[in-house]
């Protein structure tokens, strides 16, 4: 069973990674374009993160990861729009590059350690004489803070064009809006967010690692469903905060699944699996109804037969 | 108000599917003009709305917008100023943003309102007013999201976002051959209430000739990418939409 240490630290790393899930959210649901830049956002988030929270600068190691993920936002959509190369390949080149760039902010060690450095949650924990409500304090005021500022972002003028862009693009050229602009807004949002998620992470756990970016997508995208499919999908504050309790739940079923004797390595698989079964549920209800149909209508047939 | 100057605009230009869409076209439309565009298939009717919105770019000659040369802007830029509608209701919002979405966000892009936060009673009370003066009860459906609305509150509430502030140049391509009779008798009603009572320069193509003829105040015809028709006053009141069909089939005498 799943004990009480596991449980919070579910919901810890629950609120942490539903930044990630945001950055997703932004990305897939709000500019509706498949962002997988993000996996090399979030890892480059915790490199920038962990080598100032070593110089002894965790707060600066935040800020900065997100300028970092800013940075690799406005590379992708610079090539989906002035490039004009199809969003799927610019997120993965700029996966791809961001790698290489991580490996040397990294100095090119595969991972760094920060388990005898001071982090945010150490400091705070200190001060507040308690490391579990530092772990918690410090996740819950980020997710705050930024689904307050996302609810405000999104009703003004550029927060609705950013949206407008991903629901009617012709539209949005027809009433004045730049697509290319609200495009680089919504991507280096996202991945700013993706980035920042990652910078707690680091501090969180106590490394960064090249490869921590690996499949993050997919745990992102599985947060975002299990949101959607518990909670629904409403006004757009209302979907930020399913998001987020969708990512908290998605934790608690892999600390519950860690618990059991699920072997580890089947972890991703399973979350596969997951993902395809979710995301495919309305074709596989559609298929079931027409069965149904068909059925009933044959039935009817054969009894029209009998009868006659 | 609007000028084109020998404006040209060919397709596919060098190949065997080479199509002239433009040919030369000169055409002035003063202040409060309100022309209706005819022509058959392929004359070029939509070329010259696309021209003047930015669509693409014309091969030669100007496009002036009020004084200013908007040959080379891009389209986002002159959508500043011009309204447009399309024929498909689909394309002129967010099918999944509220009403109340939609309309602030014409509203703000039109007056460029940069630094305003949430959407507030007063300008919530503004929509409400206008919307009720469709009469088509959307004023108590603020909330509702527009992709739920049938093509004829569309493209109502299309014209309205369209209109919300005064646009220098208002085009309206075919923006009702998609609605139903009654539905499209409403509309019309409607765009013609609106450009009168702000005085809107409007460009308006439509493949009904009586509509062509009845509404605003000059009417010209495209053949193979020319203006080979432009009347106003007693000579437009004088041509019957018989004429004007028969011109369609025999085609017009060009003018030396």
């Amino acid at each position: 069973m799943l004990t009480f240490v596991a449980l919070s630290g579910a919901v810890q790393m629950g609120l942490i990674l539903s930044l990630l899930a945001l950055g997703i959210f932004i990305a897939y649901r709000i500019l509706g374009v498949p962002d997988l830049t993000v996996e090399g956002s979030y890892a480059m988030g915790a490199s920038v993160s962990a080598i100032l929270t070593v110089a002894g600068q965790p707060f600066l190691g935040l800020v900065l990861s997100i300028v970092a993920g800013v940075a690799a936002g406005l590379c992708t959509a610079f090539l989906q729009t002035k490039m004009r190369v199809q969003p799927i390949l610019a997120g993965i080149l700029v996966m791809m590059a961001a790698f290489s760039v991580n490996s040397h902010i990294m100095g090119r060690r595969p991972n760094i350690p920060l388990l005898r450095e001071d982090t945010l949650f150490t400091l705070l924990g200190d001060r507040l004489d308690n490391i579990q409500a530092a772990r918690f304090v410090i996740p819950i005021a980020v997710v705050v803070i930024v689904s307050v500022g996302l609810g405000i972002f999104f009703y003004t003028r550029l927060g609705l064009a950013v949206r407008a862009t991903g629901d009617n693009e012709e539209m949005c050229r027809a009433s004045s809006i730049n697509t290319t602009k609200t495009k680089m807004m919504g991507l280096a949002l996202g991945n700013a967010i993706a980035a920042l998620s990652g910078g707690l992470i680091a501090q969180y756990q106590g490394f960064a690692d090249l490869h921590m970016g690996r499949g993050m997508v997919l745990t992102a995208l599985a947060s975002l469903i299990i949101g959607e499919a518990i909670f629904g999908r409403r006004m757009i504050l209302w979907n930020i905060g399913a998001v987020i309790a969708g990512a908290v739940i998605y934790r608690i079923i892999i600390a519950w699944a860690l618990s059991t004797r699920i072997n580890q390595t089947n972890l991703q698989i399973i979350t596969a699996v997951f993902v395809a079964v979710a995301v495919s549920f309305p074709a596989i209800k559609e298929h079931f109804m027409l069965f149904k149909l068909k059925r009933a209508a044959k039935l009817k047939r054969q009894e029209a037969q009998r009868d006659a | 108000m609007l000028r084109f100057e020998n404006v040209s605009k060919t397709f596919h230009a060098g190949t065997p599917n080479e199509r002239i869409a433009l040919d030369d076209v000169n055409l002035f439309l003063p202040k409060g003009d309100f022309v209706t565009i005819v022509g058959g298939n392929g004359a070029g009717k939509t070329t010259l709305m696309n021209a003047v919105s930015g669509v693409f770019l014309a091969d030669s000659g100007r496009i002036v917008l009020d004084e200013q040369d908007i040959t080379f802007l891009p389209e986002y830029k002159r959508a500043r100023h011009i309204g447009r509608l399309f024929q498909d209701p689909m394309k002129g919002s967010a099918p999944n943003m509220t009403i109340l979405e939609n309309l602030t966000l014409a509203y703000r892009q039109a007056e460029g309102l940069r630094f305003r936060i949430g959407i507030g009673k007063a300008l919530t009370q503004f929509f409400r007013e206008k919307l009720a003066q469709l009469d088509l009860g959307l004023e108590n459906r603020l909330k509702t999201k527009m992709g739920l609305l049938s093509g004829g509150q569309r493209q109502a509430v299309t014209l309205m976002m369209a209109t919300l502030s005064t646009p220098k140049l208002l085009m309206l391509d075919e923006h009702t051959a998609a609605l139903d009779p009654a539905t499209a008798d409403k509309v019309l009603r409607l765009t013609q209430e609106i450009i009168q009572r702000d005085q809107i320069t409007t460009l308006m193509v439509t493949h009904d000739i009586p509509s062509a003829l009845a509404l605003g105040n000059r009417t010209i015809m495209l053949q193979n990418g020319k203006v080979v028709l432009d009347i106003t006053g007693e000579e437009r009141r004088a041509l019957t939409v018989e004429k004007l069909i028969a011109m369609f089939t025999t085609g017009v005498q060009q003018p030396q």
